[in-house]
Formats: C-alpha cells, sequence, structure tokens
C-alpha cells in the first residue's frame, strides 16, 4: 500500500479561510493508513446493514409480523369459532385430527422467507440500480464486485431467517382454543439447515430478480412471481395431500418454495406427511447455488457495464 | 464479452508505466452494443498523468468524459487500450485500484439511509479502518468540509452543496492516491462552486493528485495546470492552458455577422489575411471570422468589407483568447456546455 505522505503547511492563507484550508489540509498530512481486507469490507457492509435495519426496526417489525399476524388470527381462529372447521381445505389434516394452524405454521414461515428475503433483497436493490445509481457508492469499496453480491444475498437471508422465525411466537399465541399447532422439532439440526437454506434460497432469487427486472416492471414481478409461488407453495395445504391432483402436484414442483414448505413440515411437524428429505436439501440448496450463481453474475454485469 | 477477448488478444503487453505516473492510459476505448447500432463513446484515449497534477478533462456533455472516469474508476469495462491508476491495471487488479481511488461520481450516491457522519463512519470501515479510528476520521473531515451542524442529518436531508462536499468528504476517508471528480460543481449555484474550488485548490497544494471532468471553461482554466480537450470520445488538444491557447493559434477572434449569407471568394479577405498578425479568416454562412494576435481595427474593417458588397451587419463580437476560442479554433464549433 503507497500511501506518500505530503509536506504540510499552506503558505499565505489568513483568517477564517487559513483556518478551513489548514484543516483541509490536515486531512492530508494527518491521514489514518487504510489496512482493507476483504474479511473487514464485508463486516463492515453488514455493521451498515444492521444499522439500517434498526434504524428502521418499527416498520421492518410491523412488515414482519403484519402476514403471519392475520393469517393466524384468519385461519387459526376466526374460522374455528366460525365452526367452517376446514375439513374441506386442509383434506391431510382432517384425516389424521390435526388442528389447521400445524399445517399452516410451516406454510406461513415459507411465505416470510419468501416475502422477506426477496423485499429484503430486492427492493433496495432496485432503489440502488435506479437513476442515481447509488449501487455505485458501495461498488467502489476495495472488493471485488462478486462480494458485495454475496453481502447481498447475506443481507437479505438474515431478514428472511428473522422474518420467518416471527411467525412461532406469532402462532403460538394467536388462535381459537384447542386450535394451536401441534409442533414437535424432531432435529434442531434439521430446523436450523432448512431455516438457513430456505433464507439464502429466497435472498438468492432476490438478487436474481432485483438485478434482471426492469424497476419499472416490479410490480408486475410481484403479481406474476410472489402470488403464484405462496399460493401454490403448498402453504395451506402438505404437498401429499396434492395427489388427488397429479398434475398439480407434479407441476409445483418447480416452485422453490414447496420444498421450503416441506422441508419446515419435516423439520416441525413430522406428524405430517412430508416429501423425501434428500429431495427437500438438495432443492433447497441446490437453488442457492443455482440463483446465487445467477444472481452474482447479473448483478456484476448491472455494475460494470 | 467482446472486452475479455480484446484483452486476451494482447499478445505483446506493453511495458508496465513507470510507478510515478498516477493515471496512464493507452488507445482506451469504450463502445456500447445497443441493438439501434453501436455507439463509440470513447475512442482512443492516451493520458499520462503524474503524480500530484491536477489535471482536467474538459468537453461538452456526451463527449466521453463520464466514460472515461468510469472506465478509469473500474466500473465501466474498457472494449479496448489499457490504462492503470496508481500502478495497477484497471481491468486487471481492479481491487488493487479501487483501494487507491477516491471517487465523487457526477450523481448523488450518497447512502441516504445512513445520517452525515455514518456515511463517512462506514466508509472509511469499508476501507479497514476499526470503528474508532473510522469515528475519528470522520470527525477530521465533518469539521474541514463545514459539515458540523448536519452531522447527525440523513443524507437524503442535506443542500446540493453540502451533499457534494460530503462526497468530496467521503472520497478522502482512505488518503487515495488519485482523486476522480466527475462535474463536481454541475448544478451548484456560483458561490458554492467557488467554495468548492477553494478546497479543492488546497487538497492540490497539498499534493493530491486530481483528475476533474467539467464542461466549464472557467472551471479548468481555475483549477487545472493541465487540461485535454475532449470531443467525440478523443482528445483534441492538451497542455497547460497556455500551450493550449498557443497550440489552437488562440488569438482574439473578431466575428461579424450580417444579414445576408456571405458570397464566395471576396478580394478583401485575401487582403485581410496577409495583414501581420491575423492566422485565419474564416467565411462560415452568414458570418466572417478573423483570428488574429493584433485585432486592432479588424472589426471595422469587416464591416466596411461588408458595406462594400452589400451586406448589413446585424451583430458583431470579438472574443480575448481563451479556453472557449481556442475550443473554436480546434474543432471549428461553438463550444456548446
Amino acid at each position: 500500500m503507497a500511501i506518500t505522505t505530503q509536506p504540510a503547511g499552506i503558505g499565505a492563507a489568513s483568517g477564517d479561510g487559513a483556518q478551513v484550508a489548514s484543516s483541509i489540509a490536515r486531512l492530508i498530512t494527518d491521514a489514518p493508513v487504510p489496512q482493507p481486507t476483504l474479511l473487514k469490507t464485508f463486516g463492515a457492509m453488514m455493521a451498515r446493514e444492521f444499522r439500517v435495519l434498526g434504524r428502521n426496526a418499527p416498520s421492518t417489525f410491523i412488515r414482519a409480523v403484519m402476514q403471519p399476524l392475520l393469517f393466524a388470527f384468519v385461519f387459526a381462529y376466526v374460522l374455528p369459532k366460525i365452526g367452517s372447521g376446514f375439513g374441506t381445505a386442509g383434506a391431510g389434516a382432517a384425516a389424521s385430527g390435526l388442528t389447521f394452524s400445524t399445517i399452516l405454521v410451516p406454510g406461513l414461515m415459507g411465505s416470510m422467507f419468501l416475502m422477506q428475503g426477496m423485499f429484503g433483497t430486492t427492493m433496495p436493490l432496485v432503489m440502488e440500480f435506479s437513476w442515481q445509481r447509488t449501487i455505485e457508492d458501495r461498488a467502489l469499496a476495495p472488493v471485488p464486485i462478486r462480494v458485495l453480491a454475496i453481502q447481498k444475498i447475506t443481507a437479505g437471508a438474515i431478514q428472511a431467517f428473522i422474518g420467518a422465525a416471527i411467525v412461532f411466537p406469532v402462532v403460538y399465541f394467536v388462535h381459537a382454543p384447542g386450535q394451536g399447532p401441534h409442533i414437535d422439532v424432531t432435529s434442531w439440526f434439521l430446523l436450523a439447515a432448512v431455516m438457513v437454506f430456505s433464507s439464502t434460497l429466497t435472498a438468492s432469487m432476490g438478487l436474481w430478480l432485483g438485478t434482471v427486472v426492469d424497476p419499472r416492471k416490479m410490480q408486475m414481478v410481484f403479481a406474476v412471481v410472489l402470488l403464484p409461488l405462496t399460493m401454490l407453495g403448498c402453504v395451506y395445504y402438505p404437498w401429499s395431500a396434492l395427489h388427488v391432483i397429479r398434475w398439480l402436484q407434479i407441476l409445483v414442483l418447480i416452485n422453490p418454495m414447496v420444498y421450503m414448505t416441506e422441508g419446515l413440515r419435516a423439520a416441525l411437524t413430522p406428524s405430517i406427511g412430508h416429501m423425501p428429505l434428500w429431495a427437500i436439501m438438495l432443492a433447497l440448496v441446490g437453488g442457492t447455488a443455482v440463483f446465487g450463481y445467477l444472481g452474482v453474475r447479473t448483478f456484476r454485469n448491472r455494475v460494470v457495464n | 464479452m467482446t472486452t475479455a477477448t480484446a484483452n486476451t488478444r494482447n499478445m505483446t503487453p506493453p511495458p508496465e508505466p513507470p510507478p510515478t505516473a498516477a493515471i496512464r492510459t493507452e488507445n482506451l476505448r469504450k463502445t456500447y452494443k445497443s441493438s439501434r447500432g453501436d455507439v463509440e463513446a470513447v475512442r482512443g484515449i492516451d493520458l499520462d498523468i503524474p503524480q500530484g497534477e491536477f489535471f482536467g478533462l474538459l468537453g461538452p456533455n456526451g463527449a466521453g468524459k463520464s466514460t472515461t472516469i468510469g472506465m478509469l474508476t473500474t466500473l465501466v469495462h474498457p472494449t479496448g487500450g489499457r490504462a492503470w491508476v496508481a500502478g495497477h491495471d484497471v481491468t486487471r487488479k481492479p481491487v488493487a485500484v479501487k483501494r487507491r481511488i477516491g471517487v465523487v461520481t457526477q450523481n448523488n450516491t450518497l447512502d441516504m439511509q445512513l445520517t452525515v457522519a455514518e456515511n463517512l463512519e462506514f466508509r472509511s470501515r469499508f476501507f479497514g479502518l476499526s470503528k474508532a479510528v473510522a469515528a475519528k476520521r470522520a470527525a477530521q473531515l465533518i469539521d474541514a468540509f463545514g459539515l458540523g451542524d448536519r452531522k447527525n442529518a440523513m443524507a437524503d436531508q442535506l443542500s446540493g452543496g453540502q451533499a457534494r462536499r460530503l462526497m468530496i468528504a467521503r472520497a478522502l476517508v482512505h488518503q487515495p492516491d488519485v482523486l476522480f471528480l466527475d462535474e463536481p460543481t454541475a448544478g451548484l449555484d456560483p458561490q458554492t462552486r467557488v467554495n468548492l474550488w477553494d478546497i479543492l485548490q488546497v487538497l492540490h497544494a497539498e499534493g493530491q493528485t486530481i483528475l476533474l471532468t467539467t464542461h466549464y471553461m472557467e472551471e479548468a482554466e481555475a483549477l487545472c495546470d493541465r487540461i485535454a480537450v475532449v470531443d467525440h470520445g478523443k482528445i483534441l488538444a492538451e497542455g497547460s492552458l497556455d500551450d493550449l491557447l498557443a497550440d489552437a493559434g488562440a488569438e482574439t477572434i473578431v466575428t461579424v455577422r450580417y444579414e445576408e449569407p456571405v458570397p464566395d471568394g471576396l478580394a478583401e479577405l485575401a487582403e485581410l489575411a496577409d495583414r501581420p498578425g491575423v492566422t485565419k479568416v474564416e467565411a462560415d454562412g452568414d458570418q466572417l471570422r478573423v483570428f488574429s494576435g493584433d485585432p486592432e481595427g479588424l472589426l471595422g474593417d469587416l464591416m466596411n468589407i461588408g458595406a462594400a458588397n452589400g451586406l448589413h451587419v446585424r451583430d458583431a463580437t470579438q472574443a480575448k483568447p481563451s479556453l472557449e476560442t481556442a475550443f473554436l479554433a480546434l474543432t471549428g464549433r461553438e463550444y456548446r456546455e
């Protein structure tokens, strides 16, 4: 690192101007020597994300809690009270005598991963790539551009993880008497693995979408992507229950969300049938790799033109 | 894709530049591919800027200045030629380059979700300063740039001049070897602009290497040791202000515009061109233009020539030697800002 030190002193100026001049001059003569490393820069970028998240905590929290709260309220409180019972909607549940909230916990968490992971990654990107291109600020940090992209995925994944974790307390407290979820964590390791890779998968998808989609069409993309992924993501029914509509059961296999909700079912509510673990983990880890690769590539092409 | 092939095809890499050069480019090019045909934004630029120099790229909007800065700061991939900044190849060692440069982009790229102080602190930490040192550096910068009463304001609440000062402060956190300023005073009021000039002059006096782009002639005149006049992606002339004026034969330009088009081959014009001091006489549409080191009496003569040929004078101007007249002499075009 070649930092040259210049001789101090700014001659002829006087008065206020001289003071300003000498304090500007000191910026150069009296400067700390930077020693950037990849890890330090990455850490500082994450610290920046947490500072912003902390500052926006109230709005972040409200955004994260509204969906599970309303879902739990309607599906685990209002509908059981009304007495529709959901015997028909949750076929698998009715058959095994489970409450609908038991099916809903993994489903809700899955949809939170998607919402938070994609919002947490895509929306900031859209802003940063808009006409002022504030992304250039971070792009000038002394790390390869792909590190910046990976940092974006990490930040989005952390938001997704927190967003999904919020579902637990909400569903535990918001339900009609006797309608609480039956959660039975068979393996904390499995739960952690599913949650971590679900977070990275949605954040990677968010990075990719945020870099390939024209910002002006983002609204449309959310309608075309987010909605079908959620509605057909085995949120309200386990995948096995779809066997009665065989074509749909096969079609939804292209939906990454299915593997998140099914993975959570395997970890949280094993009493409900779920798809094989190897398929789940393959999809979550492989999906992260594929979307991560695509996202990092398009990100780099958008930043450096 | 074409970039990669262009670079790998470079069979005999040119010798590394001398370590004293802060910026060096060889035939640097950028062509943007588009469905409506390729756009050659930069068409072969050669620069050799020693350390400590205040260098200006002067040209109208769209001349290729920002693209050139983009390539030198690693954010735009060159499609031809090579460039070194602080001794490092911009395409092969972008991270090494980024460590040694400070960049003030034309657009406001402040982190709007952070305060003024946080913008400086986090930028310092991006460059590896510890939290405590970063806070100290931020305080020092805030003080020097007169942002003390705004330090806790969010970055999006700053005025244009404050934002620009903060961007320059932010570019200096890690004591860059080269400071890039892309149109730093565009859109600022005259007072704020002069304040910024003062700051830049102090930095320069302390030995900071600066590359500035501007489309304001008076800015390049006021600040730069050397100036490259750029238009349509090429350097038209390069040197100190005096060199440029001398090379361009930029004497006083006397222009008279008539109500009628000037007829071809006026005998009087040849006579005028032979007069001592006169270097060039041009008839251009409805105008007659004379370049001369000794403008005495030329205006009257041009009017007389017009009158003798039945032309009616619409207006007349006499421009002193300046970058503006140099640009006109170089390009044959009026300078468009």
